[in-house]
């Protein structure tokens, strides 16, 4: 298994559930209550030092008991190394802690997560939607059963009653 | 300049109100002096060329307080899209991205479904990638140079960099066909190899641009106006850049030298020489010089291509993926056969997911595909750097006046289309 | 193409008289002094900047001042994807800009929505403000968009001044 990969196992035995890599990239499967302590051993541990925040988003599994996963990937600039931190959260509970107070670029990465996919982040400051409008009642665009042309919003114009 | 009182006045003034003395309410005492926040809304229609962008600003005065950018007026809905179609016919849905360098955005799709198949693309057609990867650049610089001056007053910048810009929109016309949205890069190469008048008119032009760069920056370099709006405006160091994810010459303007073309290197950049170029004070000017910078180095490098580029081909030859010479799909009917196959049905890609992360011209360009087999990705996400320059808008724009929030949209070199996809 | 005819003297050649109808003269005036509107939504928008600038100049044909406020423009060019987040911005806009006035539909996502078949891209900006012209491409190059604005100069000559428009054109039989 790749270094990162063993640090992070040996650190949090319980929250580590499996090790990916393929093609050169490493990706951590973590359990969803350990995420905020393991992003913060990745970002303050000198070893690790991962103090870029590359992107946050998240994927649509339907068929799975535990159906969305959100992924992290950070670098780090010193050492030059990339992880990704995964997680699983089921339909019922889709509550996932935020990473904020770590880096502070995952404010606008997770308040997308949240508009495209439904995923909720506790603690986030601000959390909204922020491509679809604020009032977007149809749901959550991402999501394996939501058809490409949408429900109908593209071709409602309630506007123009009211201008005229 | 940065005004660090604004808030402790804010906070004394916001609570003071119109009032009679309660206790004695006979006095002619004068009212007092109410203050409030303006709540200003930076439309998503203004003449600053920087697409359908609203900031909802909050005003002390001249001095910005908050700012709220609300995006999603461009949104496209490009990563849904993505599942529906194959992965060739994802390439012009890039190209609509960060629409100002559409050979980047090409080029950046394409690494990273060579990764995910694991293709090797032949030396020349690297070096032609290289090429006109950094023609596109400076195509991406004097656009990007050319509204920062109009934005901040200097029209006459404007005219010149546009003047250059069409030479080598027409250069690209003749490549491809298309002057913007390009679409000549394909999994595995590039479409079709330079012809040798092209080749020429190329390095005519390299002899030619180098001083017309002295031209446009003799404006601007010394200028007192230029300088005393751009100099000590939107700064921010270096921890916070990173923590916001910020990429491209907006972190390295605050002296990190992160450039993908040297930490991880692709193509054929290990082979050229070339420099970062990296500032020191992380304002609006340095990251103006970096760009202009950017601009030499990007003719150095093109040089170098021209100069060790080898005969070959211009497609690697995975049958299975990569699509056949367009002479012979119309005389060949193993090659329409196969055209067919891989337009409608696509080719099968193994399961896995992958990031592949490109220095385009704004910044970090990465494509995260999750595939589950077969010719549809799976989920595709795009890492725009617009997007996340956004981010850290509010951040960086506190204490600042109206008029450097304009300056501040165009030092981070946002467009929409890639904010927004 | 409805121009005027100018009058000049048999004897020496010096324009002398200009006869003509005042709704041909009112025409000329407004065809040759259209005001765009800076709406550039997406890539279009770049073709537009390029057809304003140092090759293509689009001040030869007198639409070359680009008013910021719709108030004071009479021709909207809609550049780039109508997503239906903007539309109620675009009809507002719209509806600001005092008659006569003009719409151009510049590039396949305004006139039809292009390759963007999906949830919040609005299929054509015909759908809720009434277009004069549209320039198909994707982008059009600068100079289909004159090809554009030349073709809609030919139809403000057409239109009538002082009388209604007509409900029906009748054809000559």
């Amino acid at each position: 298994m790749h270094s990162l990969a063993e640090k992070i196992q040996q650190e949090f035995p319980n929250g580590f559930v499996k090790a990916v890599e393929w093609r050169g990239d490493i990706a951590v499967i973590v359990k969803r209550e350990f995420l905020h302590d393991i992003a913060k051993y990745v970002h303050d541990d000198p070893d690790m030092d991962c103090d870029y925040m590359v992107h946050v988003s998240s994927v649509d599994w339907p068929d799975d008991e535990e159906r969305f996963e959100v992924v992290y990937e950070v670098y780090s600039i010193r050492k030059r190394h990339r992880i990704r931190l995964k997680t699983r959260v089921p339909e019922s509970d889709c509550i996932v802690d935020s990473l904020t107070d770590l880096w502070k670029g995952a404010d606008f990465m997770e308040r997308e997560v949240y508009d495209m996919m439904g995923i909720r982040f506790r603690h986030h400051p601000d959390l909204r939607r922020i491509l679809m409008p604020d009032d977007y009642t149809e749901g959550y665009p991402l999501r394996k059963d939501f058809p490409v042309q949408g429900k109908g919003w593209r071709d409602t114009f309630e506007f123009l009653s009211e201008a005229q | 300049m940065k005004d660090t009182t604004t808030k402790q006045v804010l906070d004394d003034q916001r609570t003071t109100i119109y009032k009679v003395d309660p206790e004695h309410p006979e006095s002619e005492s004068l009212p007092t002096l109410r203050t409030e926040e303006l709540l200003l809304n930076m439309g998503p229609q203004h003449p600053s060329t920087h697409g359908v962008l609203k900031v909802v600003l909050e005003l002390e005065g001249e001095r910005l307080v908050k700012s709220t950018p609300v995006m999603g007026f461009l949104h496209r809905g490009v990563e849904k899209l993505a599942e529906d179609g194959t992965y060739h016919q994802f390439i012009p849905h890039t190209d609509r991205l960060d629409y100002v360098c559409a050979m980047y955005n090409n080029f950046a799709y394409c690494r990273a479904v060579e990764k995910l198949m694991n293709i090797t693309v032949p030396d020349r057609a690297e070096y032609l990638r290289t090429i006109v990867a950094e023609v596109q650049r400076i195509i991406g610089h004097q656009f990007w140079l050319g509204t920062q001056a109009l934005d901040i007053g200097a029209m006459t910048v404007f005219f010149y960099t546009f003047r250059d810009r069409e030479i080598l929109l027409d250069w690209f016309d003749e490549l491809c066909g298309a002057r913007l949205t390009t679409s000549w890069y394909r999994i595995g190469g590039v479409e079709r190899d330079l012809t040798q008048g092209l080749i020429q008119k190329l390095r005519q032009f390299l002899a030619y641009f180098p001083p017309k760069i002295d031209e446009y920056v003799v404006f601007l370099e010394k200028n007192r106006i230029w300088v005393a709006r751009t100099k000590g405006v939107a700064v921010i160091s270096a921890e916070d850049a990173l923590s916001f994810g910020l990429s491209g010459p907006t972190l390295r303007g605050s002296g990190v030298d992160y450039d993908l073309r040297k930490y991880e290197p692709y193509s054929a950049y290990p082979k050229c020489e070339f420099s970062v170029p990296v500032g020191k004070n992380g304002d609006t000017y340095d990251r103006y010089w970096i760009r202009v910078q950017e601009m030499y180095e990007s003719v150095k490098i093109i040089q170098q291509c021209l100069d060790q580029m080898q005969e070959g081909p211009v497609m690697a030859d995975v049958p299975s993926v990569t699509l056949p010479p367009k002479e012979r799909v119309f005389t060949n009917l193993e090659s329409m056969i196969q055209q067919f196959k891989l337009f409608s049905q696509g080719f099968d890609a193994p399961p896995g997911e992958i990031y592949c992360g490109t220095e385009a011209h704004k910044g970090e360009l990465g494509f995260y595909i999750v595939s589950t087999g077969g010719g549809k990705p799976y989920r595709l996400k795009i890492r725009a750097p617009s997007f996340i320059h956004m981010g850290a808008f509010d951040y960086m724009s506190r204490g600042y006046m109206i008029a450097d929030a304009v300056t501040i949209f165009g030092t981070y070199d946002i467009v929409m289309g890639e904010c927004d996809r | 193409m409805g121009l005027i005819q100018i009058g000049r003297h048999e004897k020496d050649g010096q324009s002398d008289v200009i006869v003509t109808t005042l709704e041909r003269a009112v025409n000329w005036a407004r065809k040759g002094s259209l005001w765009p509107m800076t709406f550039g939504l997406a890539c279009c928008a770049i073709e537009m900047i390029a057809a304003v600038s140092s090759r293509y100049d689009m001040d030869r044909y007198g639409a070359g001042v680009f008013r910021a406020s719709p108030r004071q423009s009479d021709l909207m060019i809609v550049a780039g994807t109508v997503c239906r987040r903007m539309a109620p911005v675009i009809r507002k806009i719209y509806d600001q800009m005092p008659e006569p006035k003009y719409v151009i539909a510049m590039g396949s996502c305004a006139t039809s929505g292009n390759i963007y078949d999906s949830y919040s891209v609005v299929q054509g900006v015909d759908r809720f403000v009434p277009v004069d012209i549209y320039v198909p491409g994707c982008p059009p190059t600068p100079e289909a968009l004159f090809d554009g604005i030349l073709k809609l100069q030919e139809r403000i000559m057409q239109k009538r001044v002082f009388t209604k428009q007509p409900d029906q054109v009748k054809l000559k039989a």
